[in-house]
């Protein structure tokens, strides 16, 4: 059975998931720059990356979901970040920490491109 | 208006060598999944029957050995339309064993497991350990070699084989050579051989003459079936300017789940069937994913194709038919 549920690049445990999920989460004690962490989602349907391309701000956490029947990767074109295969409903996360334009693709698939814009 | 899509596609599968199958003839021809094909040289000219038991009337049954091409096995996938894909190739398998003419070998072009995981590739060699032909050659798909750069495959199934898994053999006179299209893919591109493998092809076919018949096994296509699927191999070009000089050269790949054939010139171009799952048409779905069908009308999607190529006037024959 393929193996389900987020994962994160470099710490897959479900302990370190755990953790971010607690310190994202708007608490009375969190302090201002973990309560701001922003999110945002891209969608992998019908062997496209939706949307293609993704404007986000500095800090993001970019989480990219499998929607097909397929396996797909999420690689970057520079080298800057590359999932392992992701099967059906399983999940790739990076956060965007610097500024710039971040095209990436399928490794595959290669047809399929995106890329994130992070300003 | 007409569906731009649709140009390419009649473009793809027109009548080029007026042997009265028209392209609408050709596509209700076409069958999916859960068979081989049987490839049988006969004078050094491939022809390829299917497996049915009434499939041999043009199959050059007087040829000097077979082989059977296998595709696409995708172990360890389990959504619609198969989620038991190990009994469909299992069906494979007794299919070769019931073949009146045995033959002496297998070829594999890819896609073996789904997800490149140990226990998929266990449970493909199993199965083929049943087949009466012992031998297996075996090519990589994009899904065998998924998230180690093909590490595990070479170690599997590559040992003897160059770079990535590419190799050559000798088969009775006749020059087989295997060729990996699935690594460093680059982004918005097609299948790639790369040059290391290109020049080594060109070594490999150099001191052979030009009568020897050549088969060229890879998984994904090595003509443009349909680029805007990824059906295609951006430098397959260059494999083929090596092959210019053969009289008779035979290209086999898998990845698109059906079956298409293609002659230029001295050149047969066929994509065999699947063991597990039906793909689109080029074109008619939003995407290339695995094409959805009842189970009661996957079974009888099980298709045959019997397939015969005379070298001289370039004529090839495609019947199709289900196993049931």
């Amino acid at each position: 059975m393929p193996r389900r549920g987020v994962w994160i690049a470099g710490a897959a445990t479900p302990i370190v998931i755990a953790a971010l999920l607690l310190l994202a989460m708007p608490t009375v004690t969190a302090n201002r720059e973990q309560s701001s962490t922003a999110t945002a989602k891209v969608t992998i349907d019908n062997f496209s990356f939706r949307p293609q391309t993704l404007t986000v701000a500095v800090g993001t956490i970019v989480t990219w979901t499998n929607g097909d029947d397929i396996p797909h990767t999420v690689v970057s074109d520079d080298g800057v970040f590359k999932s392992k295969a992701r099967d059906t409903d399983e999940q790739f996360s990076y956060t965007f920490d610097k500024v710039g334009t971040f095209p990436y693709h399928c490794s595959i698939h290669p047809k399929m491109t995106g890329q994130v814009v992070v300003h | 208006m007409r569906d731009k899509k649709q140009d390419v596609i009649d473009q793809t599968l027109q009548d080029l060598n007026n042997d009265g199958i028209d392209r609408r003839g050709f596509l209700k021809c076409m069958a999916w999944a859960g068979t081989g094909l049987v490839w049988t040289f006969s004078g050094g000219i491939p022809v390829s029957r299917a497996f049915a038991k009434n499939a041999v009337r043009n199959a050059g049954t007087g040829g000097d050995f077979s082989f059977v091409q296998i595709s696409d096995s995708h172990m360890g996938f389990n959504k619609p339309a198969n989620p038991d894909v190990a009994t469909t190739l299992q069906a494979a398998v007794n299919k070769i064993n019931g073949l009146a003419k045995q033959p002496e070998f297998l070829l594999h072009t890819g896609d073996i497991s789904h997800l490149s995981r140990p226990d998929e590739f266990d449970n493909v060699d199993q199965i083929l350990k049943g087949a009466s032909a012992k031998d297996v050659f075996f090519v990589p798909g994009e899904h065998d070699v998924l998230d180690d750069d093909g590490k595990s495959y070479l170690e599997r199934y590559g040992k003897s084989a160059k770079g990535s898994g590419w190799y050559s053999f000798d088969k009775r006179g006749v020059h087989f050579i295997g060729l990996v299209n699935v690594m460093n893919l680059k982004a918005g591109g097609l299948g790639s051989l790369g040059q290391e493998q290109l020049e080594w092809m060109g070594n490999d076919v150099k001191s052979l003459t030009s009568s020897t018949p050549i088969v060229v096994f890879a998984h994904i296509p090595l003509w443009s079936v349909y680029p805007e699927w990824g059906w295609g191999t951006d430098d397959s070009a260059q494999a083929l300017a090596y092959l210019k000089k053969f009289g008779s050269v035979t290209v086999l790949n898998g990845h698109i789940h059906q079956t298409m054939q293609k002659v230029e010139g001295h050149v047969t171009f066929h994509t065999a069937m699947s063991t597990a799952f039906p793909q689109p048409q080029p074109g008619k779905a939003d995407s290339p994913g695995p094409l959805k069908v009842p189970a009661e009308q996957l079974r009888s999607l099980l298709g045959i194709t019997d397939v015969s190529y005379v070298r001289g006037h370039h004529s090839l024959a495609i019947v199709d038919s289900t196993l049931e």
